[in-house]
């Protein structure tokens, strides 16, 4: 599959990755075993990390806490961001981590069980690292849209069903 | 209940018109629970976001007035310069009106263009409304039905085999609704040369034209001495899923378009003005959804033709527009919709009811999710295999 087709299927992907091999072939107008194939490449190419589900947990009657923190750091000769950012990103808790421009270093989205569980490893995790001189956590009250995925009830198709 | 007979006054040529075929598929279609439509001839998306929000805008500042018969200013140079891309220049000054959609633009040539006795060819299958428009309009309909062998394209000897020769105008729509068939320059100019040869002005709906997914759409009037026979028509409800919005516009000669704005300063007077404000939007920078979309309904025109060639239903590779038009494997194009729908609960308008050489034939949508497309397509699987 040449670049533009391969960067369609990607954008594919991240709409529903959940599609199957046969009807993106279909979509394509190629093989599946070219689709297998060019998958496979992006993968080895560390352009597809996985797949993963966009969940709304309150549906789920689930009351996981989410928290965005805004980590401060100060580097010195022996450690730069990679190292920061590497010992944090290891942490389960930690579902992203972006080096971030303005008044803080790093954007960490953290999650866990309760609110509680989320302050609780902010503060005996991710404050305790020497390196960072600050932290301030918000917490997610509400979410109206995740990941390109509206979080509302959805719109009816108020087309008529047969039109010219 | 009134008094009234008003059967005998209702005007002729209004009554010897029949409602359209559409209608009764619609009838049935809303007397099933669950269907799954492939019968909708408009976008599944809603219009993009910011032409949207730039209609709002427009009410919260108090933008209700009318505007310039021919459209806000603004409005007819974003479409001057949008045009240029199929190598259509227009001037905005006197060559560009903005209509209520296109519908509104091709009935204001129909009447503005043709007097009692004039003669129309009406290229079939074709979207509902040329005949009838034509026929309101006082003059006469000629149908010059296009063969699947061409893959229902325009050609000399259809129009030639049609009679055409002796026709005042031309009325075409490509990409088509209802074949999805688009046409290349090279298969346009053999149209063009009937039209130059035997004086027909050509009346080119071309609101299809961004959804083209094989090359670039190309336009009758780009081509050598067309540009003065030719009225283009395009709009914003197909590209940029505005159908409700209802808006269009029509590119032509100055005295065709000053014709066509006498008729519309006394009947329509302007377009909608939110709906222009939104079209002035989506010309400046709503380029990047029209594209997300076109590759949208290209993925889906893919998939539905490789199901349709498994289920092994003939269909030519349709190119445009967002429909495919599948043959019906014994020829009875209205049973076949009419038992898809009672049996399977799928919904697609049998061809018949687009006219001439649309008989045997299935217009199926594509505008509609992948997912339910899916599910439309097994059903049709299942419904050939146990009729047919």
């Amino acid at each position: 599959m040449n670049e533009e087709k391969r960067r369609e299927l990607v954008e594919v992907l991240v709409d529903d990755a959940r599609r199957s091999t046969a009807d993106l072939a279909r979509m394509f107008d190629v093989t599946e075993n070219d689709i297998e194939e060019t998958i496979e490449q992006l993968e080895d190419e560390g352009v597809l990390r996985g797949y993963t589900a966009v969940v709304d947990w309150e549906e789920f009657d689930d009351d996981r806490a989410e928290a965005y923190v805004e980590v401060n750091v100060s580097l010195d000769r022996e450690t730069d961001y990679v190292d920061i950012a590497d010992r944090i990103a290891r942490f389960p808790e930690v579902t992203s981590l972006h080096l971030v421009s303005g008044n803080y270093d790093f954007g960490l989205v953290v999650e866990a069980d309760s609110m509680n569980e989320v302050s609780n490893f902010i503060s005996e995790k991710v404050a305790p690292v020497p390196e960072i001189t600050q932290t301030v956590t918000h917490f997610v009250m509400d979410k109206y849209k995740e990941r390109g995925f509206g979080m509302g009830d959805g719109d009816d198709d108020e087309r008529l069903s047969v039109s010219p | 209940m009134s008094g009234k007979d008003w059967k005998g006054e209702v005007a002729e040529r209004v009554r010897t018109v029949p409602p359209s075929g559409i209608r009764r598929f619609f009838e049935l279609a809303e007397e099933q629970e669950d269907v799954i439509s492939l019968g909708v001839g408009e976008p599944d998306f809603s219009a993009p976001w910011s032409a949207r929000e730039a209609g709002i805008q427009s009410l919260e500042t108090g933008r209700t007035s009318y505007t310039a018969n021919r459209g806000k200013r603004e409005l007819r140079e974003e479409i001057a310069r949008d045009a240029r891309r199929y190598e259509l220049d227009y001037s905005p000054e006197d060559e560009i009106i903005v209509t209520t959609g296109v519908s509104e633009g091709v009935d204001l040539a129909f009447r503005a263009l043709f007097d009692p006795g004039d003669t129309v060819a009406v290229t079939q299958p074709a979207y509902v409304s040329y005949v009838p428009g034509v026929t309101f309009a006082g003059a006469e309909p000629l149908p010059v039905p296009t063969r699947p062998e061409d893959d229902f394209k325009l050609t000399y000897d259809v129009l030639r085999d049609a009679g055409a020769e002796d026709a005042d105008a031309l009325v075409y729509c490509y990409p088509n609704n209802p074949t999805g068939a688009v046409m290349t320059r090279g298969e346009l100019a053999e149209v063009a040369e009937f039209c130059r040869e035997n004086d027909l002005v050509v009346l080119a709906d071309e609101v299809y034209a961004d959804l083209t997914y094989d090359g670039k759409h190309a336009s009758i009037a780009a081509l050598d001495g067309m540009r003065e026979r030719t009225v283009v028509f395009n709009g914003f409800s197909k590209a940029y899923a505005m159908t409700g919005t209802r808006l269009g516009y029509a590119l032509g000669p100055a005295e065709a378009i000053g014709a066509m704005n006498r008729v519309h300063q006394y009947t329509m007077l302007s377009a909608p003005t939110t709906a222009q404000y939104m079209a002035i939007e989506a010309l400046r920078r709503c380029r990047d959804d029209v594209e997300e979309m076109r590759r949208a309904y290209n993925r889906r025109r893919n998939l539905v033709l490789s199901r349709l060639d498994e289920i092994g239903m003939d269909c030519f590779e349709a190119r445009g527009a967002f429909y495919v038009f599948p043959e019906v494997p014994d020829g009875d194009d209205d049973s076949f919709a009419e038992e898809l729908l009672k049996q399977e609960e799928v919904a697609a308008v049998p061809g018949s009811v687009f006219g001439e050489g649309g008989e045997g034939y299935l217009r199926m949508s594509y505008a509609t999710g992948t997912d339910e497309l899916k599910q439309a397509m097994d059903r049709i699987e299942s419904f050939v295999a146990r009729n047919y």
